[in-house]
């Protein structure tokens, strides 16, 4: 069992059995300027990985703060086709690390992976114990047969009082609203909701997809500015993905950005262009 | 006052109908109606089972819709089939079997008429007990997996993250609604059960703000029906199981046009 486990921990598993146009070039692994403060990243170049930040498993951060989460080199298979490879990064408390990559780069696939909604087919997760995680989704489509209103969604996975329901709500800003039908509310405001609904259970770690998919400009600023207080208030850790770069390297210096790109893509392309 | 044969309709018919409200809620939340005609379907596989073995009418359909439920769920993960022909295949497959295996035993007559159309005229106190007893499990079972089977019923995702295993509250709703399936047939019979876990949802959908609100009018909504069904039946000699099912529907239709004028109204000064 536990050879095994070292096996896919190797990442090598099944790769040898898969013929890459690239195969024979050394895996290109691009170094993201070091965050402010951080340590430099050592990169250590797995072959052919989607992942340009690769961070350091087990890493200690300069506070001494253990990693709550870190994926050590995950792989998502389906079918014959990986969906994504080689995939390593951590996350502390209090820091914020954004998942940034193009459509089909594999962010959902990734997040599901580490939340444990997919089967892994290479590497692991390794979570502190006892981790409360709180997800927030890309989206949720609520069926119009049933009435669910706004505090009720807060409560949905667990039992907690008007004021947990209405602290959790002031956090989000959505306090003035009263009580409206889920269904009424924009995508901006159900978005906030769904933070809310993860917030109530004072996650250890927080994950968000694509928050501010769908969300207008001013929307979206308010969003990460949301998700920033909330990280320092609940000094929890926050894992978001984002197709848009930008955001993520306007942040500060407890930011790190992991980027994924499609693993069939050819790295050293990406490299040069970049 | 169990004596009047009428009066145990009446009960019998109450009982069911406060299990099938919010039982019914999650079928219409959860798109489940096609489910539930399918393993109302498969009764007749387990009235043959129940012959054959020579045990009770209501156990024999209970195991075999129960075996229905394991079978579409194990086969809906493996398969990549739309879960709507799988039912279909589960559903006629299990019936035509049920058919055949009747036809070897010509020496047992079954009462295909009351089976498909349901006699809650002829419910015994035994009958009655097994009603109310059930019913009461079922309920409380319910309320055992209602939050986890809410959560996913909302997203699965988020439901699977906070720890709440839907895939076991969504095995355990499977059988009980073959429990209610398996005692309502003898009431409204095959063909008509799904009525009893649909309409009364969809009547009071417009009511509820909340889903814990819908279930309960929806219980209400039946027994309400159930009434009137009944008391329509008897005073105008029409079979109890349809006249029960066409109350609910007209309950459901009054509902309806209330709302309609109600919406004009408010749209007129424009």
């Amino acid at each position: 069992m536990i050879n095994s486990r070292l096996f896919r921990f190797s990442g090598w598993g099944s790769h040898r059995h898969r013929m890459e146009g690239n195969q024979g070039k050394p895996g290109k692994c691009r170094k993201e300027p070091p965050p402010e403060g951080g340590n430099p990243v050592a990169v250590r170049p797995p072959s052919q990985p989607n992942c340009l930040r690769a961070d350091r498993p087990g890493f200690s951060g300069p506070d001494g703060s253990r990693p709550i989460l870190t994926a050590h080199n995950i792989g998502v298979r389906r079918g014959e086709r990986w969906i994504i490879r080689h995939v390593n990064f951590s996350i502390k408390p209090k820091e914020l690390v954004h998942l940034v990559g193009a459509n089909g780069a594999g962010k959902s696939t990734c997040m599901k992976a580490i939340l444990g909604l997919i089967d892994i087919n290479e590497g692991g997760v390794e979570r502190k114990p006892s981790l409360e995680v709180g997800y927030v989704p890309q989206r949720l489509a609520i069926s119009p047969t049933m009435p669910l209103s706004m505090r009720r969604m807060v409560r949905l996975t667990g039992d907690f009082t008007d004021d947990a329901v209405d602290n959790a709500l002031a956090t989000v800003k959505l306090e003035r609203l009263g009580d409206p039908p889920v269904t009424t509310l924009s995508g901006g405001e159900l978005q906030r909701l769904l933070l809310a609904r993860a917030l109530i259970h004072k996650p250890d770690l927080l994950i968000l997809d694509e928050p501010a998919q769908g969300i207008d400009v001013a929307g979206a600023e308010m969003l990460h500015q949301l998700i920033e207080d909330i990280r320092v208030q609940f000094s929890c850790g926050i894992l978001m993905s984002s197709h848009d770069a930008r955001m993520a390297l306007e942040g500060g210096s407890d930011v790190d950005l992991v980027m994924l790109v499609p693993y069939e893509h050819d790295h050293s392309n990406l490299a040069n262009a970049g | 006052m169990l004596d009047d044969f009428l009066v145990r309709a009446l009960l019998a018919g109450i009982g069911l109908a406060l299990v099938t409200g919010p039982i019914g809620c999650f079928i219409v939340w959860r798109r489940m109606a096609y489910f539930g005609e399918t393993i109302a379907h498969s009764a007749l596989l387990g009235v043959a089972l129940a012959i054959v073995t020579n045990i009770h009418l209501a156990v024999g359909i209970f195991v075999t819709a129960c075996l229905v439920v394991m079978v579409m769920f194990l086969v809906e993960q493996r398969e990549t089939l739309p879960s709507d022909t799988l039912l279909g295949l589960l559903a006629h497959g299990g019936l035509a079997l049920g058919l055949v295996v009747l036809s070897f035993f010509p020496q047992f007559r079954v009462d295909l008429h009351a089976l498909l159309f349901g006699d809650i005229l002829a419910v015994s106190r035994n009958d009655l007990a097994v009603i109310w007893l059930g019913g009461a499990a079922a309920l409380v079972v319910l309320w055992r997996i209602w939050r986890s089977l809410l959560a996913t019923t909302v997203n699965t995702d988020l439901a699977v993250v906070a720890g709440l295993r839907p895939e076991q509250a969504r095995l355990v709703f499977g059988f009980l609604v073959a429990a209610v399936i398996a005692v309502a047939i003898k009431i409204v019979g095959v063909l008509l059960i799904v009525a009893l876990l649909v309409i009364p949802a969809a009547t009071v959908r417009r009511f509820a703000a909340n889903p814990e609100n819908m279930a309960v009018s929806a219980a209400a909504a039946g027994v309400l029906a159930v009434a009137g069904g009944l008391t329509a039946s008897a005073q105008l000699d029409t079979p109890s199981g349809p006249s029960i099912v066409l109350a609910i529907l007209l309950l459901f239709i009054l509902t309806r046009i209330r709302w309609r004028r109600t919406a004009q109204r408010h749209s007129a000064p424009r």
